[in-house]
């Protein structure tokens, strides 16, 4: 890396997450998140009795919910650019592609663990009043972190196909759950496809992190996805330039 | 500073720009000029390193815009035709920001300074999205220049502004001659007689002209010609006025109307009055007609001449 792009990457990221907190994107997110999050909290301690988080974090709906959350939180990314003519001041400025893309995602992930850190306070409350297992506690919020990653580059892939915010957080929600799809087709298709399929849907690979397990694997496959999606991202915006 | 060869590009099958080839020395400011869509907005997003030609190269100060792309752009200082600002964020962080990117050293300097260069002082710290349109092109301007570019790339710079503020921006260009290099499109002629020591004629995405704008006005203005309008026409008119000295050719335009071309050797205006009065023509009107840098660009990108001017054949010959 040569001297300097570290430089732009960072100013791109701090610029994109000034803007998240001038917009209410930003507080409008986190407090949805933690208000949704904080009453199937509430809600699943009252009647399970049991000083754990996993019925929450592997909760279907909070799943769902959360893939909603990272999908708003990137749809602007790249779309919005393109939209308000900013994205010609950046593409010719001394930055290459991939520092543009990379220092945006660094924003949107610095937004994620922030809400996340705020989501900590689930894990403060059972301290307090009971006895739970610390272990599985903090792979969970890792699980969680690390599956927001991948969400946030498929997120901002989507965002640079489009000059629609709306259509990037919808096609974002789609090209997730069709993998997530396509992987629960892989045992009608079964052979070495079947396997490829059932290797794709993100949240599988964060399961067992959300019960407990981190297995090197699933880490691997998460960390790829955000490699993968980003990369592509970049992609996109270099076709922009042929366009 | 800049050297263009031979450049075209093609969006899918639409041909924007074909066999472009210019150059333009330091310190000149050289003027853009052409109908909307002749390809001038196309021409600069290659400089600026935004789109890559399909054909030909392009350099800025000596690097190609495609292998060296990176050191082009630290170079240019480029104003968009859509002027790329960030509504959410303030006058002066985004001029930082817009440094920061282009690698500037001292930033508070450098945005003080196009703060001070752009007149911006009374707005620095106002958000963006709610200043009037002709505060935004200057943070547009200032934008361009906080990195003290080589180079200076202005895409429209005075579109939608009225003309308080377009006298305004004209005079900090004029200001930055000399610095900077300024290559700027527009299809206001009056800009370019003002600002421009060169002028690049553009239409079908090809040069058409390349002149001072002086030279470019009289090199299309041919022999003089002057209009007459008479109150009561007659067939004799055309055959008095050819037989005068100092008249070269007379035409009708209608019957009341004609365009007499003098020599030149002699102002032959008296003569045509007098000899249009004393035939019983009845001279309501006589007028010089002058081609104005307007009607060079009219001629120039369409192919109808406007009447009484000369046709571009026979005013380039």
């Amino acid at each position: 890396m040569k001297k300097g792009s570290g430089v732009a990457i960072l100013q791109i990221a701090k610029r994109e997450l000034n803007a998240y907190f001038v917009s209410p994107i930003a507080y409008v997110s986190a407090a949805v998140f933690l208000a949704v999050f904080g009453a199937m909290f509430a809600l699943i301690l009252y009647f399970s009795r049991e000083a754990t988080l996993r019925y929450v974090f592997d909760h279907g709906v909070a799943l769902l919910f959360f893939v909603l959350i990272t999908q708003v939180i990137t749809m602007r990314l790249l779309a919005d650019e393109s939209r308000q003519g900013t994205l010609e001041l950046l593409l010719t400025a001394p930055v290459r592609d991939w520092e543009i893309v990379l220092g945006k995602y660094l924003a949107a992930l610095a937004l994620l663990a922030l809400m996340l850190v705020l989501a900590g306070y689930f894990a403060v409350v059972l301290l307090l009043i009971g006895n739970p297992d610390v272990g599985p506690m903090l792979t969970g919020y890792l699980g969680y972190f690390l599956l927001g990653a991948a969400l946030l580059a498929v997120g901002e892939f989507a965002s640079s196909v489009t000059e629609s915010q709306l259509v990037a957080a919808l096609l974002g929600l789609g090209i997730t759950l069709m993998l997530w799809l396509l992987g629960a087709a892989a045992e009608i298709v079964g052979g070495a496809v079947g396997e490829f399929l059932a290797y794709l849907p993100i949240f599988d690979h964060a399961w067992d992190m959300l019960r407990g397990i981190v297995d090197t694997k699933n880490v691997i496959y998460l960390v790829s996805v955000v490699a993968v999606f980003l990369f592509m991202t970049t992609r996109v915006l270099e076709s922009k330039r042929w366009a | 500073m800049i050297r263009v060869e031979g450049l075209s590009k093609e969006y899918g099958r639409t041909r924007a720009l074909s066999d472009v080839s210019f150059h333009v020395k330091r310190g000149e400011i050289v003027g853009f000029l052409g109908p909307n869509g002749a390809g001038k907005t196309t021409t600069m997003r290659i400089l600026t390193g935004y789109i890559p030609p399909t054909e030909g190269t392009a350099e800025v100060g000596g690097d190609d815009v495609v292998e060296h792309s990176l050191e082009v752009r630290r170079r240019v200082g480029y104003l968009p035709e859509t002027v790329p600002l960030y509504r959410e964020m303030r006058v002066r962080e985004y001029l930082d920001f817009c440094g920061a990117l282009r690698g500037v050293e001292d930033r508070p300097a450098a945005v003080a300074r196009v703060i001070e260069a752009c007149s911006l002082g009374d707005v620095r710290d106002r958000i963006i999205g709610r200043l009037s349109k002709g505060y935004r092109q200057r943070v547009g301007l200032a934008q361009a220049l906080v990195h003290s570019p080589e180079l200076l790339v202005l895409d429209e710079p005075t579109i939608g502004l009225d003309p308080r503020q377009i006298r305004g921006v004209r005079e900090l260009i004029r200001d930055l001659a000399g610095e900077h290099t300024v290559l700027l499109s527009t299809h206001i002629l009056p800009e370019v007689t003002e600002l421009c020591q060169r002028v690049l004629i553009i239409d079908k995405g090809r040069i058409v002209a390349e002149d001072t704008p002086d030279r470019l006005q009289a090199g299309l203005q041919g022999p003089q010609k002057v209009r007459v309008q008479l109150a009561r026409p007659g067939d004799g008119a055309l055959d008095a006025l050819h037989g005068l000295a100092g008249v070269a050719d007379v035409e009708a335009l209608a019957a009341d109307r004609l365009v007499v071309t003098l020599d030149g050797e002699t102002d032959g205006r008296a003569a045509v009055a007098e000899a249009l009065v004393r035939g019983g023509w009845g001279l309501l009107e006589l007028q010089s007609v002058s081609v104005s840098l307007e009607d060079v660009f009219v001629q120039l990108t369409t192919d109808e001449a406007p009447e009484g001017v000369a046709t571009p054949e026979e005013a380039v010959a």
